[in-house]
């Protein structure tokens, strides 16, 4: 069962009015101006959870496939790069390429198994595969189980830059959410991309034209996963913790909603969408009102009433 | 109420989806008359008499059943007026044995006929009583999926291709139930392409070609304008 | 490894059981009918253990009109949420249905957690459950025995309802084709509705059930949906028997794995859905379209 959201829009349609890569240009100089006016560590963890949401957008908007389970990408990436950072006093950018294969792997095997199902059954799937990795994050040795890894050292990145000062953090960070951006657009606009979206708008007919749509789809999943591990990995270096609330099947639902209230049909839709919930988490911590209220409001009204999302509305808006 | 038809369309409209299908049907069937749509595969006969069910999701135009406007209606009211279905592929329960597939039609009222009598009228199904629905043969899911709504004391059915794909023996089953029907004064609407069928029991026939009708034929007139009506069939 | 240790572990598994067979049961219902994956489904075994709680501690009335009450109360916000919220998206990709009813339990459980917190409550076992049957190879509390008893009894008592009587035949026609079975009459709006309440019920009986046993709490039932999910992947949806016995048996099964092995008991599920995906990918039970 393919889902009926809509398909990611073609980034270089030139219907728009604005050039994008003015757009594009505008996006940039905000990002290397952003530290300046916001605490930069808030900024650089904001940026990750973009990137994670992008990454799992990657698989619904493209592929039409609801991974309900992403958070084992993130989490068991944030462990391991949280570990060869701590423990084997590894460099960043090893702890980072390590953490991203580790949740490709695992991308890898939790799909080949998930994808054989469709719609809600893969949905279904990925969530108790997910939760198989919650249980074994309380038991596998070297996660510290309810402690989690803690005072994890940010080294130096490139042998050069002390993460540890802010601004270097920032745009380590900052460099890093672009380059999975860029690579998720070219993905998504790709040759590749387009057989993707056949395959979610119309199986049977490329079944039939010859496309192994597994393995596409499997692909898909694969990179899906790894770009979230990167997330996940530089979340661990930016707050210096790896716990198991990465891999809590709350993470799961919270970058859903990220993708379901930026607009899943688009590229740019997720980093709004983990903006603002990123931003209500942080704002809602010390009120009384408990995190699970407001995302259950919000979910329900967006599935309800608002299922473009914010970039899909201004989207429509624009007539794009 | 005897003088009104018993169900009369006029500029019925139906979409599926952007799909334009019907393009302004108008008809009457009269109380107690036998009726046919006939036409080539794909003219909108079927869409028709789904359509007056409410099964359809736009429609415009009007429908009046038994004198009310059921244009807008869900088909469970459309049903209760006293409508009987029974559609082009049977539409047999699986998950139901051939008693609960008899039985499954909301009962409007005592017109309708016993169980026994249905048992009566079609040994067949009696003797399948306990079979899973579609265990029957294709001739014995039909006459399950015209017996059905015998049940209900329904008063307008809207038979669709009845006798499609079975053999000769069943055809003549098939028609002495709708006789039977007819000598009750039931009132029918009949989507069919066997025209040698329908020619033996209906008293007028609508042509219909791409989503319009575009003639009429009543009984007296078979015979002098078979010619005609052959090329209407593509035949 | 004991006798009783191992008898103990079966009992506790079986209890689980039937509390997964119940739960599996009342999703299997709500997925066949209305083609919604009811991700809130653990909430309402949360809300039918609450509403026991509260009749008792606002309205003293005790266990065994709760029993009745709690799942009728399950069952009304069940289909008072139907009626509003899902009702709306049928017409969707049923992929909106589930995240739907993910934000309804995040909603509601947010909402217990704002007026009640997280603590645990305790409910108290009734009086004439109390105690115990000493079978020599273990020892048999007797409320423990009764929730398996009339768990496995709710589970034929729906399989009846939906087998042999008129409006299970209809639950089962409104399942198969829905436009159909309105076309003979039978209002299926309004059995959806119906399908969705005892849905719910099921599991807010659970939840009654499981009050005395585990403390009562807003947090209830939030990982309970997700051996759900791997109940009816494994046991596949067409079926209440493919439902119940997976239940049940992996209730069972996270019971054994606890004697034997401890740290795998809450793997010990998904790793065999994950083996079932491999080698028979459609379930053991079901066939997928």
């Amino acid at each position: 069962m393919t889902t009926s959201a809509p398909a990611q829009t073609d980034v270089s349609a030139t219907r728009s009015r604005v050039p994008q890569y003015v757009m594009y240009g505008v996006g940039l100089a905000v990002l290397l101006a952003a530290p300046f006016f916001v605490y930069p560590l808030f900024l650089a963890k904001v940026l990750c959870y973009c990137l994670f949401a992008c990454a799992f957008n990657l698989l619904l908007g493209s592929v039409g496939l609801l991974s309900f389970g992403h958070a084992a990408f993130f989490g068991s990436a944030a462990y391991v790069a949280g570990h060869a950072l701590k423990e084997w006093g590894l460099p960043f950018e090893l702890a980072a390429l390590i953490g991203t294969g580790a949740a490709g792997l695992l991308g890898f095997v939790f799909g080949y198994v998930s994808i054989r199902r469709q719609g809600l059954y893969f949905a279904m799937i990925t969530l108790a595969l997910a939760q198989m990795v919650y249980f074994l994050a309380f038991q596998l040795p070297f996660t510290h189980a309810e402690d989690g890894l803690t005072a994890i050292p940010r080294g130096k990145v490139l042998g050069l830059f002390d993460l540890n000062d802010l601004y270097v953090l920032y745009y380590t960070t900052a460099a890093v959410f672009v380059a999975g951006y860029i690579l998720i657009s070219r993905i998504t606009n790709s040759t590749f991309g387009q057989i993707l979206k056949a395959i979610r708008e119309n199986q049977p007919r490329m079944i039939s034209l010859g496309y192994r749509v597994n393995t596409y789809k499997l692909v898909a999943f694969v990179l899906s996963a790894a770009l979230a591990g990167l997330a996940g990995a530089t979340k661990t270096m930016v707050v210096q913790l790896a716990s198991t609330v990465d891999v809590h099947w709350a993470t799961s639902g919270d970058v859903i909603l990220m993708a379901l209230l930026g607009g899943v049909g688009t590229l740019f839709g997720p980093v709004v969408g983990a903006g603002i919930v990123e931003m209500l988490q942080f704002y809602l911590a010390d009120s009384g009102l408990p995190i699970q209220m407001v995302i259950g409001a919000i979910f329900i009204v967006c599935i309800l009433v608002f299922r473009r999302g914010i970039v899909g509305e201004l989207q429509r808006l624009r007539g794009g | 109420m005897a003088d009104a038809p018993s169900l009369a369309l006029r500029d019925l409209q139906a979409f599926y989806g952007d799909s334009h299908v019907l393009h302004g049907v108008s008809l009457d069937v009269s109380a107690g008359e036998v009726v046919t749509i006939i036409g080539r595969n794909g003219a909108g006969k079927t869409t028709t008499l789904r359509s007056i069910m409410g099964m359809v999701e736009r429609r415009t135009g009007s429908i009046m059943v038994a004198g009310q406007e059921v244009i807008a209606a869900a088909p469970e009211k459309i049903a209760r007026l006293g409508v009987g279905y029974v559609p082009e592929e049977r539409g047999i329960y699986a998950t139901l044995d051939v008693t609960e597939n008899l039985m499954l039609p909301r009962r409007l009222n005592h017109r309708g006929m016993s169980l026994e009598a249905i048992y009566k009228l079609f040994p067949n199904l009696y003797e399948r009583r306990h079979s899973q629905g579609t265990r029957l043969s294709g001739g014995e899911q039909q006459m399950l999926a015209v017996a059905r709504v015998l049940r209900t004391g329904a008063s307008l059915f809207l038979l669709d291709e009845p006798t499609e794909g079975l053999a000769p023996v069943i055809v003549q089953q098939i028609g002495a139930a709708i006789e039977l029907m007819k000598s009750e004064g039931h009132t029918i609407l009949l989507v069919e392409q066997n025209f040698r069928f329908a020619k033996k029991i209906a008293d007028r026939h609508y042509v219909m070609e791409r989503g319009r009708i575009i003639d009429m034929a009543p009984r007296a007139d078979i015979e002098r304008r078979d010619a005609q009506i052959q090329q209407y069939l593509g035949i | 490894m004991s006798m009783q240790v191992l008898f103990g572990q079966l009992l506790v598994g079986l209890i689980n059981g039937s509390f997964y067979a119940l739960l599996a049961l009342g999703f299997a219902i709500i997925f066949g009918l209305l083609g919604i994956i009811n991700v809130a489904q653990g909430t309402f075994y949360m809300i039918g253990a609450f509403s026991a709680w509260m009749l008792l501690n606002y309205a003293g009335i005790g266990y065994w009109p709760a029993l009745v009450l709690s799942p009728l109360i399950t069952a009304l916000i069940g289909m008072a949420v139907e009626r509003a919220l899902i009702s709306r998206i049928y017409k969707l990709d049923h992929i909106y249905g589930l995240l739907l009813t993910y934000g309804l339990m995040m909603f509601i459980m947010g909402t217990f957690i704002f007026f009640y917190a997280t603590a645990g409550r305790p409910y108290p076992v009734p009086a004439d459950l109390l105690g115990g049957y000493n079978l020599g190879f273990m020892f048999l509390p007797k409320y423990r025995a009764w929730v398996v008893v009339v768990s496995i009894a709710l589970c034929v008592a729906t399989w009846f309802v939906i087998e042999k009587t008129p409006v299970g035949r209809n639950l089962r026609a409104a399942t198969e084709n829905p436009m159909l079975t309105r076309a003979f009459g039978i209002n299926v709006p309004a059995l959806l509705t119906f399908g969705f309440g005892l849905g719910v019920a099921l599991a807010g009986l659970a939840g009654v059930l499981a009050g005395p046993i585990y403390t009562v709490s807003p947090l209830m039932g939030g990982e309970l949906v997700i051996v759900v999910f791997a109940i009816v992947v494994v046991g596949g949806m067409q079926s209440i028997f493919g439902a119940v016995v997976t239940g049940l048996s992996f209730g069972v099964l996270e019971g054994l794995t606890k004697v034997v092995y401890p740290k795998g008991s809450n793997l010990v599920i998904f790793i065999v859905m994950f083996i079932v995906l491999l080698v028979k990918p459609a379930g053991l039970f079901g066939q997928e379209k």
